[in-house]
Order: C-alpha cells, then sequence, then structure tokens
C-alpha cells in the first residue's frame, strides 16, 4: 500500500510522493480502501503480509493512518515504514495497537552532515529515540535502513554508522548504495562527486557485508541483512516472484499474467481513475524474474521450472569463474558471486 | 583514316591543376559537345570521383580539328595507379603537361612528367589558371621549360576555365605531337589501355590500335591472358559511343567484348586477330600487384553476405583490387583485400559505404613481405601479420622511391619526418629559389601508416608527394602480438620493425586497458615478441556490479536492465573468456591512422 504524503521530498527521492497536503489525506485513505474493495477479492484468505510504504506512511495524520490500519484483513507480517523524526509514543503504540507487527525506520545516516547532505528532517538522535519508541511500544521486528556512499562519506563515517545501528541491535538491516537517478535534483547537485567515488563503492559495498556478518546477521538478500530468520516476509515474496496487489498512486500488481501501475497522480486517484498501465507477463518472462530475484537471495534457487529461463553457456561461464554452484536441481551463488549478482545474472540469463 | 592526320595524347597535371576541365573545354570547343550540354567535366563518370576531383578510370574521346582526329585519353591523376597512367600515355604519342600558374611545379607534376618522357612523349607544356589574381605565368613557364629543357615561349598559357588560348593548346597538339607511325598493313595489334564492365555489355576494352586493323565480328585473342572473344562491337567516344565497322592502324576506340570477368583482359595485354595472329605483343605489360593489404569486416555480421556482393561487384570494374576471405576471432567474418596503394584503399572503403550502404570495420593496413621461415629455404609473400613467422629466419619489405616537394623553409622538418620513418635521403634540387624537391628511399609501411597526414600537417599542407615502388630489401621486422587474458587477438598482431616494437607494443596496451572494460576477474592484456613479453598492464577485476534494489515496484525495470545488460555482453566479442567491445578493437586500430581525410 503507497502512502504518498512527506514533509519534504529528499533530493534523491524517486518514489511517487506528494508533500504536505494535510487537507487530503483522509480522502486518500478512503480511496485506498474503495481500490481494495475492488481489488481485494484476488487477495489469499488469511492474508501473508501486509506492507505500507511511501513516501512517509507515519506522515499521514495519524487518525487516518489507524482507520486504514484497522480496515485491512488481518496478516502474519505487517509492516509500516516510518521516518525517525516522525515517531512519537502516541504513534507507536497506536501502530501497535492498530495491528502493525513490525516498523522500517529509515535511518539513512548518523551523521548530521551526510543527513544534511541527503536533506533528511531527522537528527541522529532522533533514530535512537524513534527506536527505543517503538521497541517500547512492544515492537519485537524492527528494521533499519541506511544508505552508503554519500557524497562526502568516508570509510570512517561508514565505520560509525555501521556502529551506530549494531548499537540499536536491530532484527533487520536494509543497507542501499546511493543511487543517483538521472534527472533526480540530487544527480545535478552531486552526479560528478558520486562518479568520483563510484570506484571506491566496490569498497564500501564488501565493507558493509563483511561488518553485518562478523556481528551475527544474515546476509540473506542481496541488500538486506536478519537476525536468525527475521526476513522481511513481505519482500521475501517478490524475490521468490510470488503474486501480489499493489494498492494506491503509483502502486504496482503482479497478478499470474498481468503487471499493472496505478496512475502516479494523486487527483486522478482521488477521482477514482486508477488509469492503468499494463504489461502482460508470459511464462517465460516470468521464468526469467524469478531467476533474476530469486539470484539476490542466499537460498538456493530451485531450478524446476526456470530450464527454458537459463543460458547454458553463460552458466557454464559463470561456474567456471567461481561465481555460481549447481546443487541438485538448484543453483545458487558464490560470495563473490552475490557481489556480482548483476554480470553474472546477465550472463545466466537467457536471451 | 590517314594516319598522318591522328593525333593521340593525354592530359596530364597534378590534382586540381585543371585536367578535367582543360578536357571539358577541348571538347567544347572543337564542338564534341555543345556548351549547352556541357556538364562540367563530362569525363569523369564517378561521383566519388567528381568529389575527390581525381579520375579513377581512363576513357579515350576523340574530336575533330582543323582536318585532323584528335583522341585524348584520359589517364588516372594519382600514384597508385601509376602502372594504369603508364599504359594510358603508352597509347599516346604526345602529352599535355598542365601546371597550375599559381601553385607551380607539384610531386605528380613530376612524376607525371617523367613518366611522359620515359614513354617517350613529346610533350606540350602548358600554364592553366592564368586568370587567377594570384597567378605567376611567367615564373611558372620558366620553372616547367626548366624541367623539359624547352623554351618558356613554348610554354603555352591559358585559362581552361575562361577558354583562354585552349585553342592554341589545339594547334600545339596538331604541330607537335608526332603522328602514329604503325605498320597499317601489318597483322592487327592493339594495346588495351583500360577496361570497364558494363552490366548489359559485359567487358568493354579501350584500345589503340598500333598495327593492321580490327573488324566488327572478328575473332580477336589477348596476348598474354590467351582470352578469346568475338568483338561484338568496335566504336569510339565523341564522347558517346559511336560505332564502326573497323579500328585500325593509329586509331584509338573501344570494343564490346561481351566477356563477363574483368579479370579475363588486362590493361597492358595486346589484343590481336585469332586469323590473323600478331607473332609478337607490344612491350611493357605486366601483371599489377596489391602492395597494400587490410581486413574488412562488417561491423554487424550478419551484413557478411552483401560486403561478399559489394566486392564481387567492384572487382568487375577494378582488376586491381584483390580479396580473399578471412576469418578473425576477434572480429569475425569478413575479407583481407589488397590494394595498389593507400588511396586506393581509401576509395574501395568509400564506395562499399557509399554505394552498398555498408558500415566496415577496417584493420590497419600492412605492406606485403616476403619472409623465409627458420630452416627453410623458400620464400614466402605475406598479406597478414597472422601469417607472419614468429620464428624468422629472414624478411623483406617493400620500398619506394618518395618524391616531395616543399616550400624550402619546411625542408628541415621534412628531412627529421624521414629519418624518423626510416628513410634514407637520395636527392635535393632547388626548383626555384623558392622550392626544393627531395628524394628519399623510404620503407612503404612508413608511409602506409600516417606519412601523409604527418607530411601534411608538419608542412602546413604545402608539401606535395608522390611515390613509385622500389622494390624489396632485407628488413629487420618482428611480429608483435597483443594478448588478451592470455589469448592472441589475431586482428591486432602487427608487422613492424624491430626498433620501434616496444614503444608501439606500450601503445596497444595501453590504449587496449583504457578501452576494455571490467571483467569479472583480473586481465592481463600484454604485447609480445614471440614468447617474450614486451608491454603488460592489468585490468583489475570488478569486485561489485548488483543493483542496489529490488522491490515490487520495480521489477520490470530492473529485468529490462539486465536484458539490457545481456544484450551488451551479445555484442562483445569473446577473447577467452574476455567480452571485448568492438569499439575497443576499433580505437586500437586507428592508433596512428590519424584524421581521416
Amino acid at each position: 500500500m503507497h502512502l504518498p504524503f512527506c514533509a519534504h521530498r529528499c533530493g534523491y527521492c524517486d518514489f511517487v510522493t506528494a508533500v504536505g497536503r494535510a487537507d487530503q489525506h483522509a480522502a486518500y485513505v478512503d480511496a485506498l480502501l474503495r481500490e481494495l474493495e475492488l481489488e481485494g477479492h484476488v487477495l489469499a484468505d488469511p492474508l501473508e503480509t501486509v506492507f505500507l510504504g511511501g513516501g512517509t506512511p507515519t506522515f499521514t495524520a495519524l487518525p487516518e493512518l489507524v482507520r486504514l490500519l484497522e480496515a485491512l484483513p488481518a496478516a502474519d507480517e505487517v509492516t509500516v515504514e516510518a521516518n525517525p523524526e516522525t515517531v512519537t509514543a502516541e504513534l507507536a503504540h497506536a501502530l501497535r495497537a492498530a495491528g502493525a507487527t513490525r516498523v522500517s525506520l529509515g535511518a539513512q545516516s548518523f551523521q548530521p552532515e551526510l543527513l544534511r547532505v541527503l536533506e533528511r528532517g531527522a537528527q541522529p538522535d532522533d533514530v535512537r529515540r524513534a527506536f527505543r519508541l517503538l521497541r517500547e511500544a512492544g515492537f519485537d521486528n524492527l528494521s533499519l535502513d541506511l544508505i552508503y556512499g554519500i557524497p562526502g562519506q568516508t570509510v570512517a563515517d561508514l565505520e560509525a554508522d555501521l556502529a551506530a545501528a549494531l548499537d540499536l541491535d536491530p532484527e533487520h538491516l536494509s543497507c542501499y548504495e546511493l543511487e543517483a537517478k538521472p534527472g533526480t535534483r540530487f544527480t545535478h547537485a552531486w552526479g560528478a562527486e558520486l562518479e568520483r567515488q563510484a570506484e571506491a563503492m566496490e569498497d564500501y559495498f564488501e565493507r558493509v557485508v563483511a561488518t553485518l556478518t562478523a556481528a551475527g546477521y544474515r546476509w540473506y538478500e542481496t541488500a538486506n541483512f536478519c537476525r536468525g530468520d527475521r526476513r522481511s516476509l513481505h519482500n521475501l515474496g517478490y524475490w521468490l516472484g510470488r503474486d501480489y496487489l499493489g494498492i494506491g498512486i503509483g502502486a504496482v500488481s503482479t497478478i499470474a499474467g498481468e503487471r499493472r501501475r496505478n496512475t502516479p497522480k494523486l487527483a486522478r486517484y482521488l477521482a477514482g481513475a486508477y488509469d492503468r498501465e499494463l504489461e502482460s507477463l508470459d511464462a517465460g518472462v516470468r521464468a526469467r524474474e524469478r531467476v533474476l530475484l530469486g539470484l539476490r537471495l542466499d537460498d538456493p534457487l530451485p531450478l524446476a521450472g526456470l530450464e527454458h529461463a537459463l543460458d547454458p553457456v553463460g552458466l557454464a561461464r559463470v561456474e567456471r569463474l567461481g561465481l555460481a554452484e549447481r546443487g541438485a536441481e538448484t543453483l545458487s551463488l558464490t560470495k563473490r558471486g552475490r557481489f556480482l549478482g548483476g554480470a553474472v545474472t546477465a550472463d545466466i540469463l537467457a536471451g | 583514316m590517314d594516319q598522318s592526320k591522328i593525333r593521340n595524347f593525354s592530359i596530364i597535371a597534378h590534382i586540381d591543376h585543371g585536367k578535367s576541365t582543360l578536357a571539358d573545354r577541348v571538347l567544347e570547343i572543337t564542338g564534341a559537345v555543345s556548351a549547352r550540354d556541357m556538364r562540367a567535366q563530362v569525363l569523369d563518370t564517378m561521383d566519388l570521383e567528381r568529389e575527390r576531383g581525381i579520375t579513377i578510370k581512363a576513357q579515350a574521346v576523340r574530336v575533330t580539328w582543323k582536318g585532323h582526329e584528335l583522341n585524348l585519353i584520359d589517364t588516372p591523376g594519382h600514384v597508385d595507379f601509376t602502372y594504369e597512367v603508364s599504359r594510358s600515355l603508352q597509347a599516346c604519342e604526345g602529352a599535355v603537361l598542365v601546371v597550375d600558374a599559381a601553385q607551380g611545379i607539384e610531386a605528380q607534376t613530376l612524376a607525371n612528367a617523367y613518366l611522359a618522357i620515359g614513354n617517350g612523349l613529346e610533350i606540350v607544356p602548358v600554364v592553366n589558371k592564368i586568370d587567377l589574381p594570384q597567378a605567376d605565368p611567367d615564373g611558372t613557364a620558366v620553372e616547367v621549360a626548366e624541367l623539359l629543357g624547352d623554351d618558356p615561349a613554348n610554354v603555352v598559357r591559358i585559362s581552361a576555365k575562361t577558354g583562354a588560348n585552349v585553342a592554341d593548346v589545339l594547334d600545339a597538339i596538331v604541330e607537335r605531337v608526332p603522328a602514329p607511325a604503325g605498320d597499317a598493313g601489318a597483322p592487327p595489334r592493339a594495346l588495351v589501355f583500360d577496361s570497364s564492365y558494363d552490366q548489359y555489355r559485359g567487358v568493354v576494352a579501350f584500345v589503340r590500335v598500333v598495327d593492321g586493323s580490327f573488324s566488327r565480328r572478328e575473332e580477336l585473342q589477348t596476348m598474354a591472358t590467351g582470352t578469346r572473344f568475338d568483338a561484338e562491337e568496335l566504336g569510339f567516344f565523341s564522347p558517346t559511343m559511336s560505332p564502326v565497322e573497323s579500328l585500325s592502324a593509329g586509331e584509338v576506340g573501344y570494343v564490346i567484348t561481351g566477356l563477363k570477368d574483368v579479370s579475363l583482359l588486362r590493361v597492358g595485354d595486346t589484343l590481336t586477330s585469332v586469323e590473323r595472329r600478331a607473332r609478337e605483343p607490344l612491350p611493357g605489360y605486366k601483371d599489377v600487384k596489391p602492395m597494400v593489404f587490410a581486413g574488412l569486416f562488417p561491423t554487424d555480421s550478419d551484413a557478411y553476405p552483401e560486403l561478399r556482393d559489394a566486392l564481387e561487384r567492384l572487382k568487375l570494374n577494378d582488376a586491381a583490387l584483390f580479396y580473399e576471405p578471412e576469418t578473425s576471432q576477434a572480429l569475425g567474418f569478413g575479407f583481407r583485400c589488397g590494394f595498389l596503394g593507400l588511396l586506393h584503399m581509401e576509395i574501395v572503403r568509400e564506395r562499399l559505404e557509399r554505394e552498398f550502404d555498408l558500415d566496415l570495420l577496417v584493420t590497419a593496413p600492412n605492406v606485403a613481405y616476403r619472409v623465409r621461415e627458420k630452416n627453410d629455404s623458400e620464400w614466402r609473400e605475406v598479406h597478414n601479420p597472422a601469417e607472419f613467422p614468429r620464428e624468422l629466419e629472414e624478411a623483406e619489405e617493400p620500398y619506394v622511391k618518395a618524391s616531395i616537394i616543399v616550400p624550402k623553409e619546411y625542408v628541415g622538418t621534412v628531412m627529421e619526418l624521414n629519418n624518423d620513418r626510416r628513410g634514407t635521403f637520395d636527392h635535393l634540387e632547388y626548383l626555384s629559389p623558392e622550392r626544393v624537391h627531395l628524394t628519399y628511399e623510404l620503407p612503404l609501411a612508413e608511409i602506409v601508416l600516417d606519412y601523409y597526414d604527418q607530411l601534411k600537417s608538419r608542412t602546413r599542407g604545402y608539401a606535395s608527394f608522390d611515390y613509385d615502388l622500389a622494390g624489396f630489401k632485407p628488413g629487420d621486422l618482428v611480429r608483435v602480438d597483443v594478448l588478451v587474458g592470455g589469448e592472441p587477438v589475431d586482428a591486432l598482431s602487427l608487422i613492424i620493425y624491430r626498433d620501434f616494437a616496444y614503444d608501439r607494443g606500450r601503445l596497444l596496451v595501453d590504449k587496449l586497458r583504457e578501452e576494455i572494460p571490467r571483467q569479472m576477474f583480473d586481465v592481463a592484456i600484454q604485447a609480445a615478441i614471440g614468447a617474450r613479453v614486451i608491454a603488460r598492464e592489468t585490468v583489475k577485476a570488478r569486485r561489485k556490479d548488483v543493483l542496489a534494489k529490488c522491490y515490487g515496484g520495480d521489477i520490470s525495470r530492473k529485468r529490462k536492465l539486465l536484458e539490457k545488460q545481456k544484450a551488451g555482453k551479445k555484442r562483445m566479442k569473446q577473447v577467452g573468456a574476455v567480452e571485448v567491445p568492438q569499439e575497443a578493437f576499433l580505437a586500437v586500430l586507428n592508433i596512428g591512422q590519424g584524421p581521416k581525410s
């Protein structure tokens, strides 16, 4: 479910967002529930997972957010994304009471200067405070987002961010290299600097993986780490190539042979129009997606049914190079292979 | 036609000195072409020639002037076609030497003049472009007269553009050029001085009848290649084709042979009658051999059949073009082509790209080498670095006699260039107080690289340059191989003078290191002579290549990115396990080739 409202649009963001609009929050939640009513028949019963992403879901007027959560069918995992500066004791308790089981906190960094570069609203202490409040409200499944490769970030800054995050002992961590999308304000301002430091990012990625795995986290997906088996069940669904229903502006659904995307325009959506962009996915495409998604995971990819999605020559090549290993009916990437996952997947995919 | 009333002549000139304009004016003044029909430069038929201001294929046009039959035989204007020029000149008794009054004598003026004198031709010197404000007709006339040992008063001063004094040139031809002196009663002999191919009528031979006469429908034979055919049609150009029943001693014209293969009828061969066979061929026939070779590969490997068809069609009209299939592991399927020289190569390449719409990758050109392998007494000729033995007893390379004319202040820089290029100084003379004629002996390989561009840039475009092949000489040559990931890249091998090998190897390796993208493993790039590595670089392995995020809203885009990456990989050429973009080869092949002219 997509909740687009934000206090501020950060320079690097390329999600569908809407700044402010307090007067439209209620109408938007109405619209979400209307779409859910129309489309909800495809959902499993019981529902496995719900993810409220944004935008900044916790920027949404709290009564509206609570109303939405309460209207949703019950699910095993209900994640809400939150920005640290929006988290209050009241909000934490309200989320918990309304059925949220997991919160993903957008920390990004613990260095004030780097948070400023990213145009984030929180200070390092806001992150720590938000985390404590969520714990106190009873959340035992918390995730932190970190970004590395921020212009001006040194190796010492990165180490400090990782240490500060580990200090909070979250169940889950997502660590993303900063992607400067062409055309964004951020790329305009920082593009040259990002290009200059591009090569250092190899080292940063290796440090992230080494530090977090040394601290006992499982590197279960390219950019995701967890304690024990506290994987993001919702996101795991994407990586296993399963179907999902997306609700809200810009939201994407994949159901059987079709992928569709709702209009990104708030006004159209509020007026009840979805203007969906459709993409039909044949069995071949779905199989290829299962390969490209599945190889992001540490669990071996079961190959049954994927034979036509694979390029035997490329597969032999990456095996020879020690980047992938074939088990009985499965394929997994070696550690080095996972760092080179994109290139390895391009080799392996048929086409 | 009474031979005493016939005059056969050529016009010879340095490029842009006004040969074609004078030819046009001659056609106009003699009434062969009305001024209204006059298309500038009637004799040049191909677009390319028009643009480059050069003439590739000779033709002959018959005009009449004051009761005489004048045959104007057009000659190719460039060094690469020296043999064709010499055949055309052999069909004449005289030559009009045109010199630009503003430019003076240039390298090709000399080359052509010497060639004409060597063929025993009467020279009619002409100074052209006297209408130009910067013209120096008198000074140029003195220069030309000195060259020919003639009186400056005999030099005709004209403007081919305005037509001024062009009639005087025609009078001079009639007066000074000797009439043909063949034996009209002897068995027929004609010199084939050019040929062309017509899609409907087959090979058309351009001939100068020396003895006897030829009749339509007669069975004819070439004396060197032994090809027989019936003369389907005889005629001359006026300038359109005018059929006649016979061509006799002294006359110039064409023979339609019906032959379907231009190589059956070689320029320089002697035509005779099967019934009334001449005993001796005319002197001077030689088989022209290509001296410059390069691999031509279609950038899109699917275009191979089109390239083959295009070469086949070019070859119909260009007996000097040589090609054979070549397979390169780096560049795929293509052809190793042989050319008379660099210009010939450029012309073929441009025609392939322009007329046949092909995108080509052309390897660095190399010359023909003669080699003898270790413990082998046999010499063989090598046209491709990949065939050059790594273990060598001795090797020879072609040399040229280069003729360079420059303003005197550039003599030092030209000598420096020639010394750098392994040149041996031969001769220096002042053509005028300002201009110097230098001759050097140089390895052809040094000229093939970027000599002409260098010469032009170091002399601010003032140098003019010409060369003549001067045979093979021993050379301390080595084969340098380039290895990527331990695998030799055939298309990048080169043959080079030993002392230059280290620098060249370093350059190649550095360039490749820049051009080869980082792979999933370290890639060694080496230049080697045999087993000895002379330069080495490493492209370090990538350690990270993965998209940071991938969630539900993003899967299509990520899939498309990977599909694009996959397609990019497929376009790469595989050298062992290394993926090399075609641009990398291009960049390396272009080293030292200079900007394209």
